[in-house]
């Protein structure tokens, strides 16, 4: 199928949200580097973290042979009002229960998002789909053995995981916030649609986190995060670009 | 990362051995003699034991307070190559700390155990650790000759007698070569590059040069208590010796690159064949050690803070109601 004018604006507006998501989550979850509970979770969340940010890599490729700048000026050069990552990505490690809960519910959405792209007529992004979600299996298996582990072990684990999931879970629903293109994507068969994913991904993980002994909200009583998508953003988004591009912007145009 | 094992000189020379059963010493000396290896349920003399989960213990916490100091800059990497790197490279530097601690279990000392000794300050870890990577330039300075140093004193470890210790090590080796690699490019780029990057590699090495020196530790005078712990294949090499090692083969790399070294005494004497240099500041070494430098304070403060924070986590791995549940996807 070839893909219309339209199809390629809309996939480039979609490419960047995925692409910031990665980057942005990667990056926080870097910070756990030799902070971790234990060890072997310091390890695996810099794994996860070197992962997140080589697919966001990956995308920015995309992009950039669709005519956009190269992927160290797109991830470097942007203030956050130029970013269109969810809320969820944004907010800083906090204790591990959140990180945890945030990765467990940002990784089952995109394992599904990329299973979804995987068939994608936009055939550069099919491809790297099939590949990224192979790797992404090994972080879902990651976050519900902990997610299973944590949610009922000792009375405060449990206090713990259920008031993580009470502050994420709209911050996860901000995930799906749907796009300016979404009837274009599906129409030509790019992507099904945000609202199709939410369902997927809450089909699959309300039973995991019910058999882990916590109570999931009911999707109607709850206001999701809305607004990243559209270029605006959390309080924590920009001092955190400001970190990341310190060195770079010493000299933009210095080789480093 | 790691300095050399530190073996007091104070120590009476048959101390090491007056309680063993001299046929078992005999058999296990001849052992080693033969370049067998000592596995974790071989009899072993008491001494050899607890030298051993000193030194092996001391290079584990060397190396997950090691990662602290680059673990700052992940979030400031300039550009996607590096980020990458210097994630992955630290990620190494915490592998490595579960390997060895792994190892040291072997001889009997359990893992909480040692990161209590290291929070409460009972045990060491390298000194140079207690500098701070100041700008982006001293993480490529550090990843650089901090981990050449390790290599020079990991390859010589890697040849001693105890099995676990010196398996990790070969893992470890492997490891600390890319390190060493992506170090040097990243120096490489600074020395090379435009003229802020080029003063700031050149004061990241200035800085970094007399915590270099001390990396390998004072001088040790062989005593009969080195040569037992030679000979036993725990202590390979003498401080100096490495410390020369090291400085034949980088010295050369770092005048190449145009960058100068602050000791105007440095220079390799061409009939020894030895590197004669200034003799560095022994006392702030063990000011330093003792835990009085610029950065002691704050390295054990975020580490006992990340134990903190995670003690729930460990207790409830250890809860008699938390159970292993197969994933489910
Ligand atoms: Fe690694
Ligand atoms: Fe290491
Ligand atoms: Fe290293």
């Amino acid at each position: 199928m070839n893909i219309s004018e339209k199809g390629f604006f809309a996939i480039k507006e979609m490419l960047y949200k995925i692409a910031d998501d990665q980057l942005i989550l990667g990056h926080r979850n870097s910070e756990w580097t030799g902070l971790g509970p234990v060890l072997e979770e310091d390890i695996a969340f810099s794994s996860m973290a070197q992962d997140k940010i080589g697919h966001s890599l990956a995308m920015y490729e995309i992009l950039s042979q669709m005519g956009e700048s190269d992927p160290d000026t797109i991830a470097f050069m942007r203030n956050d009002d130029q970013f269109h990552c969810c809320h969820l990505v944004e907010y800083p490690i906090g204790e591990y229960e959140f990180s945890l809960m945030r990765h467990f519910f940002f990784d089952m959405a995109e394992a599904i998002r990329f299973e979804m792209l995987a068939n994608s007529t936009f055939e550069p992004l099919a491809m790297v789909a099939r590949k990224i979600k192979g790797e992404i299996k090994y972080h879902t298996m990651h976050a519900q053995i902990w997610i299973n582990q944590l949610g009922a072990a000792t009375e405060e684990s449990n206090l713990r995981m259920q008031k993580a999931l009470n502050e994420t879970f709209p911050l996860a629903l901000g995930i799906f916030e749907p796009g300016t293109h979404e009837e274009i994507l599906a129409e030509e068969g790019i992507f099904e649609g945000e609202k199709a994913l939410q369902d997927k991904w809450l089909q699959l993980v309300t039973p995991i986190l019910e058999k882990a002994g916590l109570q999931v909200p009911s999707i109607s009583s709850i206001t999701p995060s809305y607004g990243g998508r559209f270029g605006s953003h959390t309080p924590h988004l920009q001092p955190m670009l400001e970190e990341m591009t310190e060195v770079f912007r010493i000299d933009p145009s210095a080789e480093w | 990362m790691y300095g050399n094992a530190y073996i007091d000189p104070s120590l009476a020379p048959n101390k090491l051995t007056q309680d063993e059963d001299p046929i078992k010493l005999a058999e296990f000396e001849a052992r080693i003699a033969a370049g067998d290896k000592i596995e974790p349920k071989d009899w072993m003399p008491t001494e050899y034991r607890k030298q051993l989960i000193r030194m092996i213990e001391q290079h584990a916490h060397s190396e997950i307070i090691g990662s602290l100091p680059e673990g700052t800059w992940i979030t400031r990497a300039p550009g996607f190559r590096r980020k990458l790197a210097l994630i992955a490279k630290v990620q190494d530097e915490v592998g490595h700390a579960q390997l060895l601690y792994s190892a040291a279990e072997t001889l009997g000392k359990p893992r909480e155990e040692m990161i209590n000794d290291l929070i409460s300050g009972k045990s060491k870890y390298s000194n140079v650790f207690n500098y701070p990577a100041i700008t982006w330039a001293d993480t490529a300075v550090i990843a650089w000759l901090i981990d050449a140093g390790a290599i020079v004193n990991q390859l010589a470890n890697s040849k001693g007698s105890y099995g676990p210790y010196v398996r990790a090590l070969d893992r470890i080796c492997a490891e600390e070569s890319f390190h060493l690699k992506y170090g040097h490019d990243n120096v490489v780029y600074l020395a090379t590059g435009t003229p802020k990057q080029r003063q700031m590699v050149q004061e990241a090495l200035t800085r970094w040069w007399p915590p270099i020196m001390h990396f390998f530790g004072p001088s040790d005078k062989i005593s009969v208590h080195t040569e037992t712990l030679m000979k036993w294949k725990v202590k390979m090499a003498s401080n100096d010796d490495m410390r020369q090692t090291f400085l034949n083969m980088y010295v050369p790399k770092i005048w190449d690159l145009g960058l100068v070294l602050p000791d105007p005494n440095l220079k390799k004497n061409t009939e020894t064949g030895l590197w004669e240099y200034t003799e560095p500041d022994w006392e702030e070494f063990k000011r330093v050690i003792n835990g009085d430098g610029p950065c002691n304070a704050e390295r054990l403060a975020v580490r006992r803070q990340a134990e903190e924070k995670g003690r729930w986590v460990r207790q409830a791995l250890l809860s008699k109601d938390s159970r292993y549940v197969t994933p489910l996807v």
